[in-house]
């Protein structure tokens, strides 16, 4: 819904500073919005202040010592970004990964996927303004897949528990019915959210036709995850570019069709579905075995002058790892390919046009985590 | 208008179901096993000194270079009359808690299980009013591992 403002009445164009600190930009994030009244006219988003050079950190540590920094470039979905890394490593080491720490991993990522948009879910709600009962739910949920996660890696948010060939360790016994007694609060976790959002009038009123992208423009703009298939175009690096055994999976891929803000929030909740319908199908093909390779090195080394591009679907999109290799224990260079960077390049579009208000609930809908997008 | 009505049945829903809160500085929630805080060496209680000793492969392998390590000649070692089987042992150790980013690697590197992460949660509450207090020395370190809280879990 695009309004213009009232005809012949002179008015001035007002700058609104939101940001760096503030509760709607989801951490330190700056926008100067160009106001018309109530109207957004201009948007210059302003990033860097969470960067701490990770990519260069990571140039001066070896590939055991890397995984530490991967967590902290995204922090809501660690086991995605670590696996990112390890992938590329294993790629130009050729190392062959044990099947059992293939499924461990791919469990992981999915719980880790379910958290991450449980973050989202509640965020989304405070934003839109339905405070507190959605997030504390969310809360809720996420909660008890952080607690599975702190059983098996021993931390809470930065996991450090993939390595370069396998994981650090095995998994607790009472791994399984674990998992399994997470999806039942997930699922009814789910359900509330299903009940409280998505066919609420108010909640719809706010989210219908806001911020809308089209197809065209979203893949202009790089967009990729769930932002993107809200657009309506069907692209998921699980499907299209499998890695790990996503092949042998059986899932759907949901699309929007508007690409407004109600399809962002609606393709989330019905991804989360399928991580769900994902981690049981893990949990069944799940075996015992090895979790590291035989005769893995004490010091992994890698070839000389080898590069690699490796993507996978992490929550908010395409996390890529760039890493070029001259030889020795370390990257000659390592590149973080961010989702939220890019989708990011998509909010001046999306709110121009729109109520300041709307601007906050757009900016929510990307789902941006501020310490991927400065790294 | 029906969609409201359904929003607020399951938020009365929520009124059956248990509480999940925990009232955290009053209770604390039991920690599981590999619970990672920060690291603490370890005390051998048969020999009365400690299992590390001061081969820098922790301080090597950190990411954040948060450790120092310093070695020395054991004084009790078995050619000096004493009863201990280590012919070198540290002589001084620091530990950066406010460095540390608590990956784990130092506890894996280790040649003599000398170093772990603590799990409990006197390790975990370790707020101090100025940061040159979360430097650890080795008499520090010591004191938390001689804990009997510690003690009883290196036992287990």
């Amino acid at each position: 819904m695009v309004v213009e403002s009232t005809p012949g009445f002179e008015t001035q164009d007002l700058l609104i500073n939101v940001g760096p600190q503030h509760p709607s930009t989801h951490g330190v994030f700056r926008m100067v919005l160009e106001v018309d009244g109530e109207i957004v006219k201009d948007l210059v988003p302003h990033i860097g202040y969470l960067h701490r050079g990770a990519e260069k950190l990571c140039e001066n540590n070896d590939f055991r010592q890397g995984v530490g920094y991967m967590d902290r470039t995204e922090y809501l979905a660690s086991h995605n970004a670590e696996l990112s890394y390890v992938m590329a490593v294993e790629a130009l080491a050729e190392l062959e990964v044990p099947e059992r720490a293939q499924w461990i991993r791919m469990i992981l990522c999915e719980l880790n996927r379910l958290s991450s948009h449980f973050m989202f879910l509640g965020a989304f709600g405070v934003d839109v303004g339905v405070f507190g009962t959605p997030f504390i739910y969310a809360w809720r949920e996420r909660e008890a897949i952080i607690d599975l996660f702190e059983e098996i890696s021993g931390d809470r948010m930065m996991y450090a528990y993939f390595r370069a060939g396998g994981l650090a360790w095995e998994v607790p016994g009472n791994f399984e019915e674990r998992v399994r007694e997470v999806l039942v609060s997930t699922r009814q976790g789910m359900k509330d959210f299903d009940n409280l959002l998505t066919r609420n009038e108010i909640f719809l009123a706010r989210t219908k036709n806001v911020g809308i992208i089209s197809a065209e423009d979203a893949v202009e703009l790089g967009m990729s995850g769930p932002t993107l298939r809200a657009s309506g175009v069907s692209l998921d690096i699980r499907k299209a570019e499998p890695y790990m055994y996503y092949d042998q999976i059986d899932f759907d891929v949901p699309v929007g069709t508007n690409g407004d803000v109600f399809d962002r929030y609606l393709v989330r909740l019905k991804e989360m579905e399928q991580s769900v319908h994902i981690i049981e199908q893990c949990l069944a093909r799940l075996d015992d075995g090895p979790i590291m390779p035989e005769r893995m090195p004490r010091m992994l080394r890698l070839p000389e002058d080898q590069e690699i591009y490796v993507r996978t679907e992490a929550p908010r999109g395409e996390y890529g790892i760039y890493l070029v290799s001259k030889g020795g224990n370390k990257p000659w260079r390592l590149k973080v390919r961010s989702a939220c960077l890019s989708n990011l390049q998509a909010l001046k579009k999306m709110s121009v046009g729109q109520y300041v208000a709307d601007a906050i609930i757009i900016l929510g809908s990307i789902d941006i985590v501020l310490s991927e997008v400065d790294r | 208008m029906r969609g409201i009505v359904k929003s607020l049945a399951t938020t009365m829903s929520t009124f059956i179901r248990g509480p999940v809160t925990r009232g955290y500085p009053s209770k604390h929630r039991e920690l599981p096993e590999r619970d990672r805080a920060f690291p603490l060496l370890l005390w051998d209680k048969d020999i009365d000194e400690p299992f590390c000793t001061g081969c820098h492969a922790c301080e090597r392998a950190c990411p954040v270079e948060c450790m120092t390590v310093l070695m020395k000649d054991n004084p009790s070692h078995e050619s000096q009359d004493g009863n201990s089987k280590r012919r070198k042992i540290v002589d001084e150790f620091w530990i950066d808690y406010g460095r540390c980013m608590r990956c784990n690697i130092c506890v894996e590197v280790c040649n003599f299980e000398a170093i772990a992460m603590n799990n409990t949660w006197s390790g975990h509450e370790t707020s101090v009013y100025d940061r040159s207090d979360l430097v650890m020395d080795l008499p520090q370190l010591m004191a938390q591992s001689k804990s009997d809280e510690i003690q009883e879990w290196v036992a287990d």
